[in-house]
Order: C-alpha cells, then structure tokens, then sequence
C-alpha cells in the first residue's frame, strides 16, 4: 500500500533519539525514538496521557528533555550539552486550537514566519489605506491551502476548518524542515473531519515536508499516515505503516487500540493453532509449536457466519447486530461463553438467537502473551 | 470514540531570556518595598527616649481618631453602595443607565477638593449659611472635625464599594434569588438572606479599598482640621528634625494598615470563593419598585447631588466671583501642564515596570512569582505621607543627587500605584493564550520579537487602561507631591492646597476645576463602557 520511504541517502529531516521527560516524578515520554523522512507523514496515535503531545514539545523546543536528542536536518538541535531554542529549529506547529495571531489579518499571519515578512504593528491602521500586496510566498501559499481571496480577513472570520488551513499554511511558508500537528481535527466538526483529513494530506504531500501530527483517533492515524507509531505510557510501542499496524500488531494493547479486536486462546499447532473456531493459520506462527497456549487476534471482517441447526455442537449464537448499512457488527456467543464480533456485508441481516457458525476467513496474529 | 488525547498541554517553561525578565521583575518588586524597608530599619535603630516621645497621649487619640474616622467612613459608604447597587442594577428605576453612570462619578472629586467645596458651601459664613440667614438660622452643625471629615470622605469613596458590589450582584446567578423566591421567601427576604450573603466578597474587597484610602487620606482631614495620623506626620515632617519619631508614627500607622488587612484576609479565608459556573446567563428580572420609586429616585438624586453637583456648582460659583472680581489666574497653565506632565510619566514609568512584574505572575507561576507579587502591594498599602516621608530620608541619604526631583517624585507615584498597572495587565495577559507565544517562537521569532509583535499588541488595551487608571490617581494625589515635588513646581493639586491655605478661594476653584477637567479624560478610557473597573 505505502512504498517504503526510500533509502535515507541524505539525514531524515526529523529524528527523535531516545527523548525522555518527566514531570515531577511523572514520566510522560520513555525513550521515544523515530525518524522522519522530508515528504513522509507520520502519526503518533495513542490514548490522552501517553506522551504524544509532550513528544511534540520536545521537538518544537518549548520542552527540554531530561535525556535524549533531537536532530533536524541532520544537525543535533538538543542533546544533553547543546540546546537551540524553538525559533531557531526550523520546525513548523499547527497547535491544537491553531493560535491564529487574534491582531493579524490571514495574509498577516501567514507572513509571520517569513524573513521581512514582520511588519510592525502600529503600521497597521496606515496599512488599512493602501491594501498592500501580499508577499508572493503568502499568495503561493494561500493557493496552496485553497483559501484565494481570504487574505483581508481576520481570524474571528474564519470558519474552523478555514482556521486549520491558515494556521497550516502560516507554519508552511517558511519552509521548515518539519511540521508538527497537535491534534489538528480535534476542534473541527465531526462532520469536516473527513473531508479534511483528504485536503490535508494533499496540502502536506505538495508542501514536501516531514510532517508528525498526534491523534488518539485510529482511523485519522491510519487514514492520513504514511507511518504510524503508536504510544502508551510515554513509549512507542509499535511504529509501521497502517497495514502493519493494522494486520500485524505487536502487542495485545495495539491490537485493540487501532482497531476491533477478538482475541480467543488457541494451542499452537504446526504453522498455526487449534482454537474454539477451529484451526487457525498464523501470519507468524511461533518457531516451535511449543506446548504454550497463544492468544490470537482476528478483526471482525476476517469472520464469516454460517446458518446452523441448533444441535450443533460447535454451534454459537448470535446475541447482538449493529446495522451500518454499508455493514452489520454481529456480536456472537462461542459454546465457551466467549464472545466474537464479526464485521459483515449485508446480504444476510442475523438477528439475536439465530444459530450459527463461525468461519474464519484469514490467517490471524499470534499476541505475545 | 470520546477520548480526547494530548489535550493537557503541560505550561511552556521555556528557560530561554528567563533571566532577564525575572531580574527586572525582582527589581521592580524590591524597589516597591524600599520604603517599607527605610521605615523598619529607622525605627529598629531609635531609642528608647524616641519611642517614649511618641508613645504619648496625642498618639492614642491621633490612633483613636483614625480608626473612628476608618470604620464609620467604611461603614457610612457600605451603607449607600449596597442600596444604590441594588437599585441601578437590579430595578425599574427610571433612567437606571444614566444613574450608573453617574452614581461613580464622585470618585473623580478628590476628597480635598471635595472638603474645600464643602468648607466653602457649609462651613461658618458659608454659602448655605448665606442662604439660611435671612430665615434666622445663625450657625450650621460645625463642619469642621470630625462630621466634616466623615461626610466629605464617605460622599467621595463610596464609588469604590459601589463598583465592586455591582460588579458582584451581576455575577450572581439569578436563579439562586428565583430559588428562594419559590421556597417562600419574599423579595425583601431574599435580598437580605440570599443577595447580600453572597456579596460578601465583593463588600470585604470594597470595604477595604475605602478603609486603606480613609487611613492614608490627607487632603480632606487636614482641611477639616480632624487629626489623624497622616496630618500629624505632615506637620512634623515640615517642622521636626527628629526622623525617629517620625518613623514610629509611620510604622504605627504601617501597622494599622496592616491590621485592616489582617482583618480582610481572615474574612477571605473562611468565605469559600465560590465561582458560579460561567457567570449569570439569564437575565435577572428586574424588581419594580412602586411606590417606592419617588423615595428611591429623591435618595439617590440628594446623594449625587451632595457629591457631585454641590462640589462642582461652589466650584463654578467661586471662579465666576473671582472672575467678576477681577482675579487673576497667573500659573494655572503651567500647574496643569505640570500635573499632566508627572502623571503621564507616573503612568508611562508605572506600566513600564509593570510588565515584567505581570509577565512574570501570569506566566511563570511558583513561588518566587508570587513573593513578586505580594512585595508589588507594599507600596499601594502606604499611605502616601509615609511613602513620601521613607523616600525623603532614604533619597538624602543613599542618592541625594535625586533628592526633590521629578525621578524621585515618578518613582514614589509609581511605588504607591503599581498594583493599579499590574492588576489591569494581568487580566490582559491572561487572555493571551501561550500558545500564540508558542506559535511564534516555532515561526523563528525570538522570545523578545514574540513579545512585541504578539504579546504587546495583545495586550495593549490592559496598558491603556493600566496608564490611565495612574494617570488619574497620580493627578489627585497631594501628599507624597506636596511632599516630593521639585522645588517651583506646583501641580493643580499642590497649588490647589497652597491657595486654600491662602484664602485664595477663587484660584482654589479654579484648579479644582480644571484638575477634574483633567481626570475626566482617562475616566471615560475607563469607565466609558459601562462596565466598570476593566481592570
């Protein structure tokens, strides 16, 4: 799906090397280390609280980290002995509420970052008279986030989503070396996000910058990422593009994290394993079908149910059925009392206490226990 | 999926510049205590002869008449801004806006002002009594004392309480009144157990900003000849040699503000601060008054008339006598120029050293912060006689070059008024987020860029107000100038009390004119919303 980021043959444009930082006791971010190449989009997905905003701070310089390095463009901006501070770094920030400048009109605060781009601010009432041009990089730039013609206005005028595009496009124009997001849709409407995940990710691919955005919300991550890490309690756990994340998680918190999990016991046994759905082939299946029992994690679309007659013995029953429309989630009850949810077309449409069986359609991960 | 990650933004400690603007902040607030620190040090160092001089008779009744005049000045004011807030707020009363308005505007008199209009008009052979001749009235109530100073610095402070309490009875969430109401209480009921048990705060912090001005208040007491502890050190600054006793009856008088403020702290401490959930949404209903609206509209016109028109109108008629009398006015130009020349300094230099101080509390919370914050106060609880009195002895001493210049007389204006400039900035900078800080420092600006090209735009209305609200107290202060003031250069204000002490009625009235003139202005930058106090 994604073409791996193709060979580093100059320094990524942003690597994290093993950053940590407590607050008082507290740890918020444990030996945090990734890379970042120019072009690429990478996620930092986990639960509130895991470190993934106090990562971003660390490398935008507004944290310092107790341990560990940042290096921007192959220099190191902060290690142990060296420090620079954020406004040297090179590194762009939508924040979470977009900090539009409140005093700045939209081509005003796009020029901030641009060297000359400061004009004083007691100029503004002359400026008022003769509309001045935009710097050509500030028109560029508004083209770019599709805003044409939105230069005058001020950002109390602005809708949310035209306010996350401005504060995009005033972190872009200067071309840093990174962009870091900070839950860029969190303040949108549940509506917009969507269609703005899309604009997004155009924005930044024709940009061609590193970009790093935080989320807590699976389907943003693997939607716009190019790669994505996941964090708990300060670390990154996992970090892959979607598809390996998705399919091959690799622990038992990622799998549920990113997305529906059933995760039932099974006995490995030769290149996979016996379970209560019968026997299960494994992507990776343990080296020797030692005598541990495994824990196994299948998506709900990677199950099929079939019609039953209810002496069956391996029969289960349907307890539950969520209809999408486009699918249904059927919540069925295993002879054991375990329970599985299945992701289906609707061609059939179950209801609670149908007899069936369940089929599995793909190979499943085994989750180290 | 309601989870809402990274929301809890850690606050930027940045370490970057932290030096520079705490040393500026650490300055300014040390600089505030200078005088405090003189008067301890110098009454530390008297002997036992001083404290027996001054631990007399004449100091028990100078005490006696202070804390007398303090509570039943505070107690006279409580009792016409509550009703007056109420009415203005929260009734039908006829014209209600326009009575807002003008129902603070007395706290643009000041009280000497305010005590020479009433001498003149109430006094013996005053204009009242003129009036009153020919019906056979041949003395008025003595105006002179203890009645004088009391009417004149009720009349002239209660606005403090007024704004305050206002501010409190529009943050109460009317449906707490609607709730007694339906539990069976009246509407007199409810006003006095629901209404007025939670303006408690609002009374306690006006209460106090009207007791620290009667204590520290000069003008009106000394011009009723009522003696209290500011007219008694006054007097000896101008005629004692003996700095020790002068310095105790300071510190005495230090100390009696600091019993005020003991009092008001243990009030606040026990009073749980109770913020009501985003302030009152609905609109209170508005009480109807009936039959009490003449009552209530003949109470409150006979107030501001007292306070307000009385003043102005003898002020007026003086200058028409003097005018018709063929007085002249020889300096008054040059006096006003003086005054607003040194209160625009004061405000300039104020809110200077205010922005690191501000800066500093709002965003780099701790304890150091909030020693800062604190130390910024000493001054303003001062009366202004002390303060003159320390930075007298203390400019003689340690830097005789500024002794009896402007730098000295900005500085102690800016000592006594600090807090004025801080508190307006604080709530401004608040408002800024720092993430609008943040946004610029990742847009490669430096801390100090960031600072003036995000935060002080943002800021600028809390530094307008800041300097407006020193320009106005510094132009009405008389003390600490009569006292600090160049030699040659009068203010309105001093010369005011200069041709009071003269006789010169008519040059008195007016300066006094032309010295509210001159307030009016940063008054409406104040006030002009409506609103009260922004700060």
């Amino acid at each position: 799906m994604v073409s791996e980021p193709e060979q580093p043959s100059e320094a990524p444009a942003l690597a994290a090397i093993g950053l940590s930082k407590s607050f008082g006791g507290a740890v918020a971010v444990r030996d945090a280390s990734f890379d970042v190449q120019r072009g690429e989009i990478v996620a930092l997905l986990g639960p509130s609280g895991c470190g993934k905003s106090t990562t971003l701070r660390l490398i935008a310089g507004f944290e310092r980290p107790d341990s560990g390095a940042v290096q921007i463009s192959g220099d190191i901006v902060v290690d142990d002995t060296r420090w620079r501070p954020p406004e040297r770094r090179r590194i762009g920030m939508v924040p979470q509420d977009f900090a539009l400048f409140p005093h700045l009109s939209v081509a005003d605060n796009i020029a901030f970052g641009l060297r000359g781009g400061h004009r004083a601010w007691w100029t503004r009432p002359l400026r008022r008279f003769r509309r001045s041009q935009a710097p050509p990089r500030v028109t560029e730039m508004l083209e770019l986030v599709g805003l044409h013609g939105f230069a005058h206005r001020f950002p109390h005028e602005l809708s949310g989503g035209e306010a996350q595009r401005v504060a995009l496009a005033r972190a872009l124009a200067p071309q840093p070396a990174a962009v870091l997001l900070d839950e860029p849709f969190s303040n949108l409407d549940q509506n917009l996000r969507a269609s703005l995940r899309l604009a997004m990710r155009r924005i930044l691919k024709a940009a061609d910058t590193a970009a790093v955005f935080v989320t807590h919300d699976r389907e943003e991550a693997l939607s716009l990422a190019d790669r994505v890490a996941v964090m708990r309690d300060g670390q990154i756990e996992q970090i892959g593009p979607p598809d390996e994340i998705y399919y091959r998680p690799r622990t038992r918190f990622i799998g549920s994290f990113v997305g529906d999990a059933n995760i039932i016991p099974g006995q490995p046994l030769r290149g996979g394993a016996q379970t209560e759905l019968g026997f299960v082939l494994l992507v990776d299946p343990p080296e020797h079908a030692g005598a541990d029992s495994l824990d196994i994690l299948l998506r709900p679309e990677q199950l099929a149910l079939k019609q039953t007659d209810a002496d069956d013995p391996a029969r289960a029953s349907v307890i539950s059925s969520e209809y999408y429309g486009h699918d249904q989630v059927v919540r069925v009850r295993l002879p054991s009392g375990a329970e599985v949810e299945a992701r289906l077309r609707t061609d059939v449409v179950w209801q609670p206490g149908d007899s069936v069986s369940v089929v599995v359609l793909d190979d499943g991960i085994a989750l180290p226990r | 999926m309601t989870l809402r990650g990274g929301a809890a933004t850690v606050p930027a400690r940045l370490r970057i510049n932290v030096p520079a603007i705490w040393i500026l902040a650490i300055a300014a607030a040390a600089a505030a205590c200078i005088p405090l620190v003189y008067l301890i040090i110098r009454a530390a160092n008297a002997d036992p002869d001083t404290w027996s001089r001054v631990l007399t008779d004449g100091t028990a009744r100078l005490l006696l008449n202070t804390a007398a005049l303090t509570l039943a000045v505070t107690a006279a004011a409580a009792a016409l801004a509550l009703p007056i807030a109420f009415l203005t707020e929260r009734t039908d009363l006829p014209f209600a806006r326009w009575w807002r308005s003008i129902s603070i505007m007395p706290l643009a008199i000041p009280s000497y002002v305010g005590a020479f209009a009433f001498i003149i008009a109430l006094g013996p052979n005053g204009s009242l009594q003129d009036l009153l001749a020919p019906l056979g009235v041949d003395s008025l109530p003595e105006i002179y004392g203890f009645f004088g100073a009391w009417l004149t610095l009720t009349l002239f402070t209660f606005p403090y309480l007024l704004i305050v309490v206002r501010a409190g009875l529009r943050d109460l969430d009317p449906g707490i009144e609607e709730a007694a109401r339906s539990l069976g209480q009246s509407a007199w009921g409810a006003f006095w157990r629901v209404t007025v048990p939670q303006l408690r705060i609002p009374l306690a912090t006006g209460s106090l900003l009207v007791a620290l001005y009667v204590i520290s208040d000069f003008g009106a007491v000394s011009m009723m000849n009522f003696d209290t502890f500011t007219r008694a050190i006054y007097v000896r600054i101008g005629t004692s040699f003996d700095r020790s006793s002068i310095a105790v009856l300071c510190l005495i008088l230090v100390a009696l503000v600091a019993i005020v403020l003991l009092v008001d702290w243990s009030q606040r401490r026990n009073a749980r601060y109770h913020r009501l959930g985003g302030g009152a949404a609905k609109m209170p209903r508005l009480v109807r008054l009936h039959r009490y609206r003449w009552p209530a509209l003949i109470g409150l016109g006979l107030v501001c008339a007292v306070a307000l028109f009385l003043p102005i109108a003898v002020l007026f008629h003086w200058l028409s006598v003097g005018l018709q009398g063929g007085e002249t006015f020889p300096d008054i130009w040059s006096e006003a120029l003086n005054s607003v020349y040194a209160s625009a300094l004061a405000g300039a230099a104020t809110v200077a050293v205010s922005i690191p101080i501000a800066v500093v509390i709002v965003r780099r919370p701790g304890f150091l912060s909030r020693i800062i914050d604190r130390a910024s106060y000493v001054g303003y609880a001062l009366p202004g006689v002390v303060v003159a009195f320390a930075l007298i002895f203390f400019t003689l001493r340690v830097t005789p070059g500024i002794y009896q210049t402007i730098i000295t007389l900005v500085f102690a204006y800016a000592v006594l008024f600090l807090p004025q400039a801080i508190s307006g900035l604080r709530t401004s900078l608040v408002r800024v987020q720092p993430g609008l800080e943040e946004a610029s420092r990742s847009l490669s600006r430096s801390p100090w860029q960031t600072f003036t090209s995000v935060t002080l735009p943002l800021i600028a209305p809390g530094i307008l107000a800041g300097f407006a609200l020193v320009f106005l107290t510094t132009m009405k202060e008389l003390p600490a100038t009569l006292l600090l003031a160049p030699i040659e250069f009068d203010t309105l204000a001093t010369s005011l009390w200069g041709h009071q002490e003269d006789v010169f009625f008519a040059r008195a009235a007016a300066n006094g004119l032309l010295l509210l003139g001159c307030a009016a202005l940063p008054m409406i930058i104040l006030f002009g919303n409506d609103r009260g106090l922004r700060t």
